[in-house]
């Protein structure tokens, strides 16, 4: 009896090769180097704002030092101490690391290139899937905190546990409002709807240059700055890098490590830094779209040349390399948060604030229908 | 590719049995992780990608966490080795026998078995499996869904009450 096909028989060659290309040179020879080139800014910039002048010995302006960090990581001596759950504790560096990396699946980093779609997977729940997939980051972490077993690794752990939960909620409801106006999951046609129609953030073109584009504005920027703080919290960042913590608790859940593991866990914060940001510029900056629809395609399927392709792809790193400086800037900036501060941020302000705004863009939208 | 079938089937499984197995309460509840991410894996292998993706949001991205953060905060120790326990065994057998009786029942008496399913639709814009859940919540089944919140927020508040007696 033939059994009825299932999408992945309807899987052909060309499509197994574009997407093994996608995922090689994506996320091994744009994202990666990108994590390196990010650690290099941190410091970089860091040493600007302490009026230091950082890392600038190894290659031009220093911009070698990640690699040497990375061979200096590599050859260290990979100590375990004795009192450590070995399962868990070699476990834990990777699922920080994996989760990050397996986001950029979803996210369309430029329109066409050859005809083929600048995205690794097209799918219909494309947030949905990031908050997903990144909501197993907290198991590398709370898993180094508890295999570690020791005091202080584990009170970074379990503190990390509720500062993603919380933050997750109100993550999750901030994009509800952008979701609603947009009347769609899929990432990419929320790029070209953006493209065509000015950005969530700068209704400045397109359908977008109206009064009911500059009233649904203001939801959206109400959503933007909570999505954007919520992602501080969700990546450990500074002001809100209570699991790590380093005047309260060493270093938190990452205390005992040491070498490459150590060096898996550093990687993943900056991963995870680069596909937040590479959200948050998709969601509410218009992704790989260039503004006041400059270049943009006519529909979602037209043709698009080869060398506009190319500054699609341009347009996205750019804004996400400027999101990355961005996080930086404010790491170096705003001290830390109390851990009660933080809990309270999250539940008492930022979760009614989010489910009001649902609220008052549902009423928006039925007063502008 | 039934291939991918039997791997994420297998990875289910492999869970389902670590989650019996495993004396240690971290190592169980993460067995219950895997088993969850083998399941979003076929429900996504079937199309389903909402219902996948929020198995692994809801389920192992919130729940189980919060089952970990609950299993670490208490310090929950590693259960001792005992006696075979022949009456739980037995009973637990008998159990597994009828539900095996009652699958192989059903599976005889007609329903879908050994009849093809209606082929699956290539989901297009606007017919996404989204779309399609979001009008049949939204859209038919609206009273319904109203009933279940009502329901469960009655359930939340209870929890909340019980919580909190004995600080009267």
């Amino acid at each position: 009896m033939p059994m009825p096909l299932s999408p992945f028989d309807r899987m052909d060659w060309h499509l197994i090769i574009a997407a093994a290309i996608k995922i090689v040179v994506f996320v091994f020879f744009v994202t990666l180097p990108l994590v390196a080139m990010s650690v290099w800014a941190e410091r970089r910039v860091s040493a600007a704002i302490q009026d230091r002048v950082g890392p600038n010995r190894v290659g031009p302006f220093g911009l070698l030092q990640a690699v040497a960090d990375g061979i200096k990581f590599l050859l260290k001596e990979d100590f375990t101490p004795a009192h450590v759950r070995k399962f868990y504790f070699w476990l834990a560096p990777a699922l920080t690391m994996v989760p990050a990396l397996l986001t950029c699946a979803v996210l369309p980093f430029g329109s066409q290139l050859f005809g083929e779609k600048m995205v690794i997977a097209d799918l219909d729940v494309g947030p949905l899937f990031v908050f997903a997939i990144a909501s197993l980051t907290v198991y590398g972490i709370v898993l180094a905190g508890w295999a570690s077993n020791s005091k202080y690794p584990f009170l970074g752990g379990v503190r990390s546990t509720s500062q993603m939960i919380s933050y997750e909620i109100c993550m999750g409801l901030s994009i509800v409002p952008l979701v609603m106006i947009y009347g769609d999951l899929n990432l990419g046609r929320i790029v070209h709807e953006q493209a065509q129609n000015g950005w969530a953030l700068l209704p400045l073109w397109g359908e977008g240059l109206s009064l009911k584009g500059f009233i649904l504005a203001i939801p959206m920027f109400v959503s933007f700055v909570i999505f954007t703080t919520s992602m501080f919290a969700e990546t450990n960042r500074l002001p809100f890098d209570l699991p790590e913590c380093e005047t309260e608790l060493v270093a938190g859940y990452h205390t005992e490590y040491s070498s490459m593991k150590f060096a898996l866990f550093f990687l993943g914060e900056y991963a995870a830094m680069i596909i937040g940001s590479g959200l948050c510029v998709t969601l509410f900056l218009g992704g790989w779209s260039l503004p006041f629809g400059w270049l943009a395609p006519a529909t979602i399927d037209s043709e698009v040349p080869w060398w506009q392709g190319l500054i699609h792809i341009g347009a996205f790193f750019a804004k996400v390399i400027g999101f990355i400086l961005f996080f930086i800037v404010v790491r170096w900036t705003l001290p830390r948060f109390r851990y009660d501060q933080l809990m309270r941020l999250g539940w008492v302000f930022f979760f009614e604030i989010a489910l009001a705004n649902v609220v008052l863009t549902a009423i928006l939208l039925w007063v502008l229908k | 590719m039934t291939f991918l079938f039997y791997l994420f089937a297998a990875l289910a499984l492999f869970g389902g049995i670590g989650v019996v197995v495993c004396r240690n309460p971290v190592s169980a509840a993460f067995s219950m992780v895997l088993s969850f991410l083998g399941l979003a894996s076929l429900f996504i292998q079937l199309d389903a990608y909402l219902v996948g993706t929020l198995q692994i949001l809801v389920y192992a991205g919130a729940i189980m966490v919060l089952f970990l953060f609950i299993i670490m905060l208490l310090d929950v120790p590693e259960e001792e080795k005992r006696r075979f326990p022949f009456i739980s065994f037995a009973g637990a057998g008998a159990v597994v026998t009828a539900f095996l009786v009652l699958v192989v029942l059903v599976l005889n008496r007609g329903g879908t078995a050994g009849r093809p399913l209606p082929a699956i639709v290539p989901s297009e814009p606007g017919h996404s499996d989204v779309h399609r859940i979001g009008e049949l919540l939204f859209g038919t089944y609206w009273f319904p869904v109203q009933i279940v919140g009502v329901l469960l927020l009655a359930a939340t508040v209870g929890v909340v009450v019980l919580s909190k007696k004995e600080l009267k």
